[in-house]
């Protein structure tokens, strides 16, 4: 079952890779683009949000400043339009992760909804700066990135999409790597009992401090990404609200605290909400408004934990074992007990 | 002196109509544990709501209230059904849902009034009072006197419904103890369905305030729920008379910083003030320290 579960994350990898070239056309590659852009995002906040539990409406903010920081080092040094502008990115996600220690330092001295408060503010403030600091940031004119204009025709999108497909893999392989960490144990606990883990000595306010900083950089490297592939960036553009709360939600859609739920989220909710965008330019805020509720309403813990709990209840079913309904829905989505029930197959 | 005395009385008079906006936000986190995003849109829904009576009914804004505010109710009233099968993580989702609800009724008015900036018509929004002792004459336009008496009386009414009535006793319970409340048989979900329609209602007025001195459109909402937010983060949340200091204040530091310094920036000094505040202070001005969950 292992290896069966191993050869079809690899078939799925193949696909992500092979993609483009299946389906070469402009616009699927752009939707693409913009679904795997989200996917990384929704994965690294996941890291704070669904791990430790602090739910931030501010990481767009360290999308912004990824991308002003890329539009900025451009313009300053003036790096030519080619292949060597992703080799920047990395640096202006270091530059938003740099920002995120004190902003992160301040915001998580509060928890729950103050601290979620606290993040919606930050974003304001954000925006704010990007449009008052017009020496650094040109004000509400915005910036222009170098356009690579050998990039003709429909191979346009193609860096673009295998350049975010590396930062999903990387966002993938942090979250991974947090979720079988003795840190991300830390992380958990926090989420569940923030006094008693650190009773039990976690040390809450470094793990949380790095979950925070470790969103913002891999956000901030994708905001960078985004730039270079939009061309310009805009206090408007590069600091969204909708873009923040569509982060959220995804995560709540595919299971918050799972590594493939905010995958799942992305890839199923960004090429819906493009689509809508596209072709009901009219009723796409209503619609995509009252879909939000609903799958809120229907589905208030995502989908992946809501199938994980159907298996497990069909697994004890079959194997006779009688598990409390209570447990079940008590016991967190994340924290399955392998020595009792085997979620085999499922469990991504 | 001038330019700061002038500050500190439109802060003021301005800082009464977001006591009325932001007094619903922070009684429904208390009463129900949600955070409403919508609730800067549902401001602006009153305020379009008030144009529509102005223009098509020639009907006068403050009359008008009594029948915006009445149908704003009625909505308030109703979305708050949808937050009733939402038992786990309320606080959360509700921060999603209601955006989910925003985004609608933005649609909504995006539809139907498009993205034009329109702003409300009468004879005291462009009529003003010379103030006295100005040496450039301070003209006060008499919206903001209309306005700040309006949100004088309506939050004089909440004073007394919330704490001389049987109603603002069970919500005063429900507040501070949702699971007591229920225990000695109040009806906690009718009260936070009432309250929900209050604290709506109440924006519907402050909306109208809010159109008769800005100009607005659909997405003046995201500037307003930012404020109000951070209003009630200041004031403390869950506390009325805190997001009462909370909003004057935070007009008044803008208003103040507007006139000898710079408009644009004035939003910023208070958002680093919150920050400074929350530093020192994470409850907020009047808020309760949050004891361990369980």
């Amino acid at each position: 079952m292992r290896i069966f579960k191993v050869v079809a994350l690899l078939a799925l990898l193949a696909f992500a890779i092979a993609f483009p070239l299946l389906f070469p056309n402009g616009e699927v590659t752009s939707i693409a683009f913009f679904t795997l852009l989200f996917a990384a995002m929704v994965t690294a906040w996941n890291v704070l949000a669904g791990y430790a539990g602090y739910l931030s409406l501010g990481h767009i903010v360290f999308f912004g400043i990824g991308a002003y920081a890329l539009a900025l080092i451009c313009k300053h040094w003036n790096v030519p339009a080619g292949y060597g502008i992703f080799l920047l990115v990395p640096v202006s996600g270091l530059i938003a992760a740099l920002i995120a220690i004190p902003t992160g330092w301040v915001a998580l001295r509060v928890r729950r909804h103050t601290f979620i408060v606290i993040t919606i503010a930050l974003f304001f403030i954000g925006q704010l700066l990007a449009e008052n600091m017009t020496s650094v940031t040109n004000g509400t004119t915005g910036l222009d990135l170098p356009f690579p204009g050998s990039w003709g025709g429909q191979f346009f999108n193609i860096p673009f999409y295998y350049a975010i497909l590396i930062l999903l893999l990387i966002a993938i392989a942090v979250s991974w790597w947090v979720r079988h960490s003795k840190y991300g144990l830390g992380l958990l606990a926090i989420r569940d009992d923030e006094d008693r883990a650190l009773g039990l000595g976690v040390k809450t306010e470094i793990s949380k401090l790095s979950a925070f900083v470790i969103a913002a950089l891999i956000i901030g490297m994708a905001g960078a990404i985004w730039a270079y592939f939009i061309g310009a960036v805009y206090p408007a553009s590069a600091f969204d609200p909708t873009f923040d709360i569509t982060m959220a939600l995804m995560g709540f859609l595919g299971g918050i605290g799972t590594i493939a739920g905010p995958i799942l989220g992305a890839l199923l909710l960004e090429p819906f909400h493009q689509y809508l965008a596209a072709d009901y330019p009219d009723l796409y805020l209503v619609l995509y408004g009252a879909l939000l509720v609903l799958v809120l309403l229907l589905l208030p813990r995502g989908i992946l934990p809501t199938l994980q709990d159907y298996w497990r209840k069909y697994q004890a079913q079959r194997q006779r074992i009688r598990i409390d309904n209570d447990v079940v829905i008590s016991s967190l989505p994340e924290q399955d007990e392998p020595a009792k029930i085997k979620t085999e197959g499922i469990n991504l | 002196m001038g330019p700061v005395i002038e500050g500190i009385i439109l802060g003021v008079l301005t800082g009464g109509v977001y006591a009325l906006m932001s007094s619903g936000l922070t009684l429904l986190f208390g009463v129900m544990d949600i955070i409403n995003i919508g609730q800067g849109i549902l401001v602006i829904l009153g305020a379009y709501l008030s144009y529509v009576l102005e223009q098509h009914l020639h009907i006068d804004l403050f009359p008008g209230l009594l029948i915006t505010m009445p149908v704003m109710f009625f909505l308030g009233w109703l979305i708050s059904f949808v937050f009733r099968p939402i038992k786990r993580d309320r606080m959360m989702l509700s921060v999603l849902v209601t955006f989910g609800i925003a985004l609608i009724i933005e649609g909504v008015l995006n539809l139907i009034f498009t993205a034009n900036i329109v702003s409300l018509q009468a004879w005291y929004i462009t009529a003003s009072i010379p103030l006295p002792g100005f040496s450039p004459p301070f003209y006060l336009p008499y919206i903001y006197v209309f306005g700040f008496a309006l949100a004088v009386v309506l939050l004089a009414g909440l004073y007394i419904l919330v704490y001389r009535t049987d109603f603002g006793r069970s919500l005063r319970a429900s507040m501070q103890n949702r699971t007591a409340a229920e225990l000695v048989g109040i009806d906690v979900e009718g009260i936070s369905s009432i309250t929900f329609g209050i604290g709506v209602a109440l924006a519907a007025a402050g909306g109208m305030a809010f159109g008769a001195t800005n100009g607005f459109d659909a997405n003046s909402a995201y500037d307003l729920i930012s404020r109000l937010l951070a209003i009630i983060v200041f004031g403390g949340m869950g506390s009325l008379s805190g997001a009462l200091i909370a909003s004057v204040s935070m007009l008044v530091i803008e208003d103040v910083v507007a006139q000898i310094w710079d408009p644009h920036w004035a939003t910023l000094v208070f958002f680093v003030l919150l920050v400074i505040i929350l530093v020192l202070r994470p409850q907020g001005l009047l808020g309760k320290v949050e004891g361990r969950k369980q």
